[in-house]
């Protein structure tokens, strides 16, 4: 049992921005944090000086691989004209950003600052496939890449082994992506605002313009069963069961508890956190589950004084369909062996008991690794400040929101938990 | 003299010789693989090689079409996918490793649980050589 952690005093948000995610020729990583920052700065209700902001933390993954460029702190601050405030770049492979949370909240808890932005960005699709898929290879464990492993095989290996264990087939990695591509069209920011019916529909018709004789897609799962529509990728993972390579930034805006209503009469709060380290496949207790999130869950619930159950919905890191099965595990939404059953139940839909990835999810809202920490987070937000338009969560009294981030084979994890009061 | 150090560097050298060297916990008797010149479990830092045999069972086990680099130059491509698992060895510990003679183009004849040994995979000379931990079918 983990000590009981507590803040020194208490850490309120008072805005939240996030960029569209996509793939832009037009638009570098400089771009993109203004477009998240502006964002932002139209969400504080009674304004921000940016001259207040004290410090900035930034998430970033490997823009020195991507772009070319690392050191992207100082490149940040000097674009939003806040030098000499100090700048101080997070790593922690996908999960980036919600350790600049993290260091943004320790920041303001211990006293030493009042206001601070966190934010991430990500810039990967002016590189070649294959430089992207080597780049993120390198936030495996050694082990993995020299053997050859790819990160969409990593969740290849955890699917076999967790179909072995439980009992579930690729339709219950299908269900994860059906219900993700339902959200997605609902959030205007997302990289792929597109059902699976729909992707399918338009597939029938682009053959039917060529002349080609479709083939006869029953429904969705048809579909995702065709090799020609849905190619493997490292099996059982096929395209349509991973993220997308995206472009993107997104941040939020923290200060002290007792000066939030200087800025929003609707704050939220930083109830818990967690994080956690783990070790790779070969070495990790079970290959059904990540120690790092159990250990990050334990931590951030222990703090809050809530459990699972107390979580209405929540953001988890589903880089592939098979992840949100063993994330939604591991949160202890749903008992180890049981997650694929209640996808499958429609639990995890919008309209479910507990609702999960309302955003579309990494795998149709985009996947800028160093942003997506914190544009889970920005999800949380919109939801919990009942902003999220149609894809609203329909739950009357909306008050506790989580977001889980996983960088690399499950190194490094977070769990958020927010409160509205 | 003294033990070669518990060190990838010499956790490789001996994959070229054909070896799979462990390291184990003269303290607490943990076993590791690759070694690890701390235990994990006592924290203990001595450490003595140990040879295994090798043999083991699949735990689990992926195709992967799209590789790096360094897999696509042996061959392997969309249609030519190669396996890769994790495989459990009868002496405890886990390994990442290749899986050879197994029908890539079939998954459903790959199993969870297939009882599996070792081979080894040089490739390259010199400098650049390096030596892939593989299994197969029994």
């Amino acid at each position: 049992m983990q000590k009981r952690r507590k803040l020194g005093r208490g850490v309120a948000l008072v805005g939240a921005g996030m960029s569209n995610f996509g793939m832009y020729k037009d638009k570098n990583s400089k771009d993109l944090f203004v477009e998240a920052f502006q964002d932002m700065t139209k969400s504080v209700d009674k304004g921000l000086n940016s001259n207040d902001i004290e410090a900035l933390y930034l998430g970033n993954f490997s823009n020195d691989f991507f772009m070319k460029q690392s050191h992207w702190g100082p490149i940040i601050t000097d674009l939003l004209g806040i030098t000499p405030k100090p700048a101080t770049r997070t790593e922690g492979a996908c999960a980036s950003s919600a350790l600049a949370f993290r260091e943004g909240v320790f920041a303001i808890a211990s006293g030493f600052y009042d206001m601070v932005l966190v934010g991430g960005v990500e810039e990967m699709s002016k590189r070649s496939t294959a430089d992207i898929t080597e780049g993120l290879a390198m936030a495996s464990v050694p082990y993995e890449g020299k053997a050859g492993f790819t990160f969409p095989g990593v969740f290849g290996v955890l699917a076999t082994a967790y179909f072995a264990k439980y009992g579930a087939t690729r339709e219950h990695l299908m269900n994860v992506t059906i219900k993700s591509h339902n959200n997605a069209p609902l959030n205007p920011k997302a990289q792929f605002k597109v059902t699976i019916r729909d992707l399918m529909n338009a597939k029938i018709e682009s053959l039917k313009k060529k002349g080609v004789p479709a083939p006869q897609w029953e429904d969705e799962k048809d579909f995702l069963h065709d090799p020609s529509a849905n190619p493997s990728i490292a099996w059982p993972i096929h395209l349509y069961d991973c993220c997308p390579i995206s472009d993107g930034a997104a941040c939020i805006l923290l200060v002290a508890e007792d000066i939030a209503k200087n800025f929003t009469d609707d704050p939220l709060y930083l109830i818990g956190m967690g994080q956690g380290s783990g070790k790779g496949l070969h070495a990790a207790e079970t290959l059904t589950s990540f120690e790092a999130t159990k250990y990050a869950a334990e931590e951030a619930y222990g703090m809050s004084g809530l459990g699972p159950e107390d979580i209405q919905f929540a953001e988890v890191h589903d880089c592939f369909s098979m992840a949100e099965l063993i994330h939604i595990e591991d949160l202890g939404f749903f008992k180890a062996g049981e997650g694929y059953k209640a996808v499958g139940e429609g639990l995890t839909r919008l309209d479910g008991s507990k609702p999960i990835n309302t955003s579309g999810g990494l795998k149709c809202k985009g996947h800028p690794v160093g942003a997506t920490g914190i544009a889970q987070l920005y999800e949380v937000w919109t939801q919990l400040r009942n902003k999220a338009g149609k894809r609203q969560i329909p739950i009357k009294d909306l008050r506790i929101g989580a977001a889980h981030n996983l960088g690399g084979t499950g190194g490094t994890c977070t769990l958020t938990i927010l409160e509205r009061r | 003299m003294a033990e070669k150090p518990f060190s990838d560097i010499f956790y490789e050298q001996y994959l070229h010789e054909e070896q799979l060297m462990s390291s184990r916990c003269k303290k607490c008797g943990a076993l590791y693989l690759p070694p690890r010149p701390i235990c994990a479990e006592c924290h203990d830092a001595n450490m003595e090689w140990e040879e295994i045999k090798g043999q083991g069972k699949l735990a689990a086990f992926t195709l992967i079409n799209i590789g790096p680099a360094f897999m696509q130059k042996e061959g392997y491509t969309r249609d030519r996918p190669y396996c890769l698992g994790v495989v459990e060895l009868e002496e405890g510990p886990r390994v990442d490793a290749r899986i050879e003679g197994v029908d890539t183009t079939k998954p459903e004849t790959i199993k969870v649980g297939m009882p599996l040994r070792v081979k080894y995979l040089h490739r390259d000379e010199g400098e650049n050589k390096i030596t892939y931990l593989a299994y197969e079918p029994m």
